[in-house]
């Protein structure tokens, strides 16, 4: 690679210490090292992405760790179990337990907390709770002011809705939307102190919504911050030509351009896997057809010019591409 | 904003990798509140953004002026019957920074902070700005006037106003300055280090750098 390869420096070995069903469809994992002490420290908002050696192929899904950046001896991650899931969910529900070990990535943190603002306003919905669980815990001990708006559908579904009050009382706020009760985001967007900050993760329409409310009521971009739990959306099959690597790999239905790669033997550079950091951006050598960029990385402007494709998440349509890979 | 008024800027495309760029005073429609703060020639940017903002903006919209009310009257009777929500003109730049700072402290989100004016004045401002809480990338901002530079002398930290030379001496400790082509955030300020630490006898011409 050209540039530096965050992905594949060190990967570590874990061991699933504990397994908790915390929620109807949600359960924790608790990961320890075992080769080490420690695990590698990180901030609130950071993932790991967990590898999982399916029977056909390897699936790797980027998970928010929820335990406090304070301990570093283990590391918890909350997994949602999804009907439609591409293996990842599925896996982790039906053959981890205590005991398994998986190979992770050390974190990255796409979803920091911005050590400048005034005050935090954090809003989740349903298993996007995860990165605050992390979050809450670092701002609480930072002693920074901070609000967590938490919607869920059942008090069932909501796996840390009873912690989170136990821990930071008022400060939590809870929102059953099966009993109609919503975020009011009209009013938390009115009157917040100069230098506040707002945090959104959960369904990808909430997230659109929140951003929009916010900059309709005159926020900056600046103090709007998300993070998307994506997986790369499927298409037609197609086929791609990786230039360097002298290969033709097959993009199926259900996996992403990079997943296809990595399982081809080539392992170019990622991190969110989700379309959103720019770890994966590749370079269009040649094509005949369309570009499907889901990702929210590159500029209208890179799109319309068609020079640079997020693997992780976009694919193609039409008769022949060939990546720089 | 799509109204096609081009943004105009007196500074010259910076090779200066520090200073911060001016992208342009933009009307920001969805502000719930706009405070301006313009020195000097800066009500001109002031004047073309307001002119071409959405209606309603001016109404939401509060400047704050620094310079001669006379000299500027026909541009502040423009500002007036723009519909302005408040215009208030302060006798120095000094005055304008502390009303500002006032108005900040009690400011919420979704007030917009729009800064016009000279570069110094500019970086006053989002030194404010910055100790409010605000993203100083989320100032909207416009060069105006005249190019010269606010200089922090290294040796005394003495700040001097209005440097439009490349050589000057320091009126605080007297050392000969040499301003560096190096921007403090931080600070709203060029750099000015000695021009003749090596051989004090050598005394460099100055030249008109900023003008």
């Amino acid at each position: 690679m050209s540039f530096s390869d965050v992905s594949h420096k060190e990967e570590l070995l874990v061991r699933v210490e504990d397994v908790a069903q915390v929620a109807d469809r949600v359960k924790r994992f608790r990961l320890v090292p075992v080769d080490s002490e420690r695990l590698p420290a990180f901030s609130g908002g950071a993932h790991v992405t967990v590898m999982m050696d399916n029977d056909e192929r390897r699936i790797r899904n980027p998970y928010s760790l929820m335990s406090s950046p304070a301990c570093t001896h283990a590391y918890e991650i909350s997994v949602l179990r999804v009907e439609e899931s591409r293996g990842g969910s599925h896996y982790m529900h039906t053959r981890v337990s205590p005991g398994t070990e998986l190979w992770i990535t050390p974190p990255g943190n796409l979803f920091p907390v911005h050590q400048l603002a005034r005050k935090h306003i954090l809003l989740a919905g349903g298993i996007g709770i995860t990165p605050f669980m992390a979050m809450t815990a670092q701002l609480s001990t930072l002693r920074h002011r901070f609000e967590l708006h938490y919607a869920m559908r059942t008090e069932a579904s909501g796996a840390y809705g009873k912690v989170l009050k136990e821990r930071y009382g008022d400060r939590v706020r809870l929102y059953r939307t099966s009993l109609g009760e919503r975020i009011p985001l009209t009013d938390l967007l009115e009157d917040q102190p100069l230098g506040t900050h707002l945090y959104v993760c959960g369904p990808e329409r909430m997230i659109d919504s929140v951003l929009e409310s916010g900059r309709l009521a005159g926020w900056p971009e600046e103090n709007l911050h998300c993070e998307r739990f994506l997986p790369p959306p499927g298409g037609d099959p197609f086929v791609v030509r990786l230039a360097r690597s002298e290969l033709d790999v097959h993009v199926g239905e259900h996996e992403s351009i990079l997943e296809a790669v990595e399982a081809a033997g080539v392992n170019p550079p990622y991190l969110c896997r989700g379309g959103v950091c720019g770890q994966c951006e590749t370079r269009v050598l040649s094509r005949d057809g369309v570009l499907d960029h889901n990702d929210h990385y590159l500029t209208a402007e890179e799109r319309d010019a068609g020079q640079q494709l997020m693997i992780c998440m976009s694919r193609f349509r039409g008769r022949e591409l060939t990546l720089d890979l | 904003m799509a109204d096609g008024v081009p943004v105009s800027s007196t500074l010259p495309p910076s090779t200066i990798k520090s200073r911060p760029r001016y992208q342009g005073l933009q009307a920001v429609p969805t502000a719930r509140h706009n405070l301006v703060a313009a020195d000097g020639e800066g009500v001109r940017p002031v004047l073309r953004m307001l002119s071409g903002a959405p209606p309603g903006f001016a109404g939401r919209t509060h400047v704050l002026y620094a310079g001669s009310e006379t000299s500027a009257a026909e541009d502040l009777d423009r500002l007036h019957s723009l519909g302005t929500a408040q215009v208030d003109v302060l006798p120095t730049s000094d005055d304008l920074i502390r009303a500002l700072d006032g108005l900040l402290s009690t400011a919420s989100m979704g007030t917009r902070l729009y800064a016009a004016g000279t570069e110094g004045f500019i970086g006053r401002v989002l030194t404010i700005a910055i100790g409010h809480g605000i993203d100083h990338k989320s100032v909207l901002t416009e060069h105006s006037g005249s190019r010269a530079r606010r200089v922090q002398c290294v040796h005394c930290k003495r700040i001097t106003e209005d440097v439009t030379v490349s050589i000057f001496e320091c009126a605080g400790c007297g050392v000969l300055l040499f301003v560096r082509d190096h921007y403090s955030r931080r600070l709203a300020a060029f750099q000015g280090v000695c021009a003749n630490a090596e051989d004090p006898s050598q005394r460099p011409v100055p030249e008109e750098a900023y003008p």
